[in-house]
């Protein structure tokens, strides 16, 4: 298990990360979600080690990493970059060198990533050559080459199409399959819910949540109810303790609590026939715009 | 949308290979990797492999169209003789010499312009000789006819020409590899900082390895590219019959070639460590400038002070201008035997010292972006 553990990180005087704290669990995918700025990109950087902590400690396994621990580990930094008039698979080889393996491995365990990502028939191409989509895919097998023990990337799917993310996601839970913690970064929380075990939120350089998509949901979602009825359903909004979030003919969606849904259903039956009753969950993209919008005032006095 | 639904129960994979863990790779092999890229990357580039060639056209027309000139000059003069002249004009250098059957065959030659002058026996002269020329006596005939006296010189040092000429040679090379494999240094740090493939290679290998590499790759590039030049300019004479001047280039050139490899990893690291601290290209001016100055300085020290000795001593131990005034004092025979030696101690000296500060300067700004990095901020590393 990696363990991020109490981590801040100052920019000059302006404190980029607070306590950040969150465990990225072997055998599972753990989406990182944040906006711009919330502090994604510095976290994995640190935990990395190409950026230093000014407090806290990164572990793997109980283990303080250190530079030695972190070459072992697979990295895809935000901004892409390889070699643009290399081939993909002399990157790859390149790479795969530099981490140990001798020349004829690295070269087998290029073309065969290569291959698994799609790009068999691309890989004597020079990585310009290629379309941004293609570079992409070429940028994930650099993070991969090396059989990693450790897995950061830092917004893996973001211009991949629908095919290639999951060709990715894919590999990516080969690889977490066989044991490996796996950390990606995204701003699409629709994405993390989608193709992530375990989310953890940051905003404004503070972890706000973490767990699996339904513990958030438990512990952050304001719970709601659907009533479905047979004729029009807008006498709801005047029951005392409701807060309508909507109304379409017959069906309405409320906040109120169980108590004041008790209340809606019992008038129901009484004036209506009920087709339908029952909690609806919000959404994750609601919760976090949510966590996000509160948190906002207190980071602008910070 | 049925693509975009996660098939989590596929049976895992192995994505490449065994998963056998690799072990890591010591610093030297490391640098070693980094500098096989960096050479094999540049070779390979169609703009190095036409600059060269345009580079060995240029050396191969400098010498044949040298050698040409140099012969129009001294180009022998036709002469005619009568068989049994007695003269003996073969043996002098820079006649071409044609046998006529008699007196009258030779006068004719000299008419008709084939030869400059015949050379007939006249037992009526003191030399027993008669010169036969058509409108003007020619010097060189009665030059080389002529009894001369011994001539001794004092000052056998090598002109003052051919100084000028091998000084600039040398310092023409110096400035321009260093400056070429500079300006490609300087590039690569840049374009790998700015793309942020060197966060992919950190994560991989250490910066000093990182360093190293680049300064070995390069200087290997630039040292091949010189070997290549020097082997084709070597050829060309040979072919050209130019090869006397080769004798007294050898051992110059030899201390040329390792002071020249000293002093370019000198150059190659101050110019790794201040592209390190700038992240985009438009930013690198700045920083190479120094650098620049540095590398320029031999070229304009040993033409513009080439005749003082002083001076000329002087730069032949500032590790800089040192690659370019000690072959140049060695070739004018000015130098004693211990000075190279001395000289290459205190550049080999100063280039460690300058990579190690350049090594912790690139650990220190190497994953910096953004505006320059001061000079300070990164020996205080990050």
């Amino acid at each position: 298990m990696l363990q991020v553990q109490g981590v801040d990180r100052f920019f000059g005087d302006h404190q980029v990360l607070t306590d950040v704290t969150f465990n990225v669990e072997r055998g599972k995918l753990t989406g990182f979600v944040g906006g711009n700025g919330a502090g994604k990109t510095t976290t994995m950087r640190i935990i990395l080690g190409v950026l230093g902590a000014h407090g806290g400690t990164v572990s793997l396994d109980g283990q303080v990493l250190d530079g030695r621990a972190r070459r072992s580990f697979g990295y895809m930094p935000e901004e892409r970059g390889l070699y643009p008039k290399m081939k993909a698979a002399e990157q790859l080889a390149y790479l795969a060198r530099l981490h140990g393996y001798d020349r004829g491995e690295a070269n087998d365990r290029a073309r065969a990533l290569l291959e698994r990502l799609g790009l068999g028939e691309r890989a004597d191409d020079t990585l310009e050559s290629l379309s941004l989509g293609n570079q992409q895919r070429v940028q994930i097998g650099a993070a991969l080459v090396h059989d990693p023990q450790v897995l950061i990337l830092d917004e893996p799917f973001s211009g991949l199409d629908p095919m290639a993310v999951e060709v990715v996601l894919g590999v990516l839970t080969e690889h977490a399959e066989r044991g490996v913690p796996v950390l990606f970064s995204s701003h699409q929380l629709d994405v993390v819910e989608r193709l992530s075990d375990r989310l953890v939120i940051i905003a404004g350089g503070q972890i706000r949540a973490n767990g699996t998509a339904e513990q958030l949901r438990e512990r952050h979602g304001v719970r709601r109810h659907q009533i479905v009825t047979a004729h029009d359903a807008g006498w709801v909004r005047q029951v005392p303790g409701v807060r309508l979030v909507e109304l379409d003919g017959a069906t309405a969606v409320f906040e109120g609590g169980d108590q004041v849904a008790q209340q809606v259903l019992a008038r129901a039956i009484q004036q209506d026939t009920v087709l339908s009753f029952g909690p609806v969950h919000a959404s994750l993209s609601e919760i976090f715009k949510d966590i996000v919008i509160d948190e906002e005032p207190q980071e602008e006095a910070a | 949308m049925s693509t975009l639904t996660t098939d989590r129960t596929r049976p895992p994979q192995t994505t490449a290979g065994p998963p056998r863990e690799a072990a890591p790779v010591p610093t030297g092999q490391a640098a070693l990797l980094v500098a096989e890229r960096e050479i094999t990357t540049q070779v390979r580039a169609k703009s190095f492999i036409v600059s060269l060639i345009i580079t060995l056209a240029l050396v191969v027309v400098g010498i044949v169209a040298g050698g040409y000139f140099a012969d129009r000059v001294g180009s022998p003069t036709p002469v005619a003789t009568v068989a049994g002249a007695g003269v003996e004009l073969e043996a002098v250098e820079g006649f071409e010499v044609t046998t006529a059957t008699d007196m009258e065959a030779a006068v004719d030659l000299v008419r008709d312009e084939e030869v400059d002058a015949a050379i007939v026996p006249d037992e009526t002269a003191p030399t027993g000789l008669r010169v036969i020329a058509l409108s003007d006596p020619p010097g060189d005939v009665l030059q080389a006819l002529s009894v001369q006296p011994e001539v001794e010189l004092l000052d056998t040092s090598t002109s003052r020409g051919l100084q000028v000429l091998i000084s600039a040679v040398f310092g023409f090379l110096f400035m321009m590899f260093a400056l070429g494999s500079g300006a490609m240094i300087v590039q690569n740090t840049v374009q790998e900082k700015q793309s942020r493939i060197v966060e992919i290679l950190l994560s991989a290998v250490p910066p000093r390895a990182l360093l190293a590499g680049k300064v070995l790759g390069n200087t290997a590039v630039a040292v091949g590219q010189m070997a290549v030049i020097g082997a084709v300019a070597v050829l060309t004479l040979m072919l050209t019959g130019q090869d006397d001047l080769l004798d007294l280039l050898t051992g110059p050139i030899a201390w040329f070639v390792v002071f020249f490899l000293f002093g370019f990893v000198l150059v190659a690291a101050l110019f790794a460590a201040g592209a390190s601290l700038v992240s985009r290209q438009e930013d690198t001016g700045v920083v190479m400038m120094p650098t620049m100055m540095l590398v320029m300085a031999p070229y304009f020290v040993v033409i513009f002070l080439g005749e003082n000795a002083l001076a000329m001593s002087i730069a032949s131990y500032v590790p800089f201008s040192a690659p370019v005034a000690m072959p140049v004092r060695l070739f004018m025979g000015d130098a004693a035997w211990w000075e190279p030696i001395l000289s290459l101690g205190v550049l080999a000296l100063t280039a460690a010292a300058v990579i190690a500060v350049a090594a912790r300067i690139y650990s220190g700004s190497l994953l910096r972006t953004g505006p320059r990095v001061s000079l300070r901020e990164a020996l205080q590393g990050f």
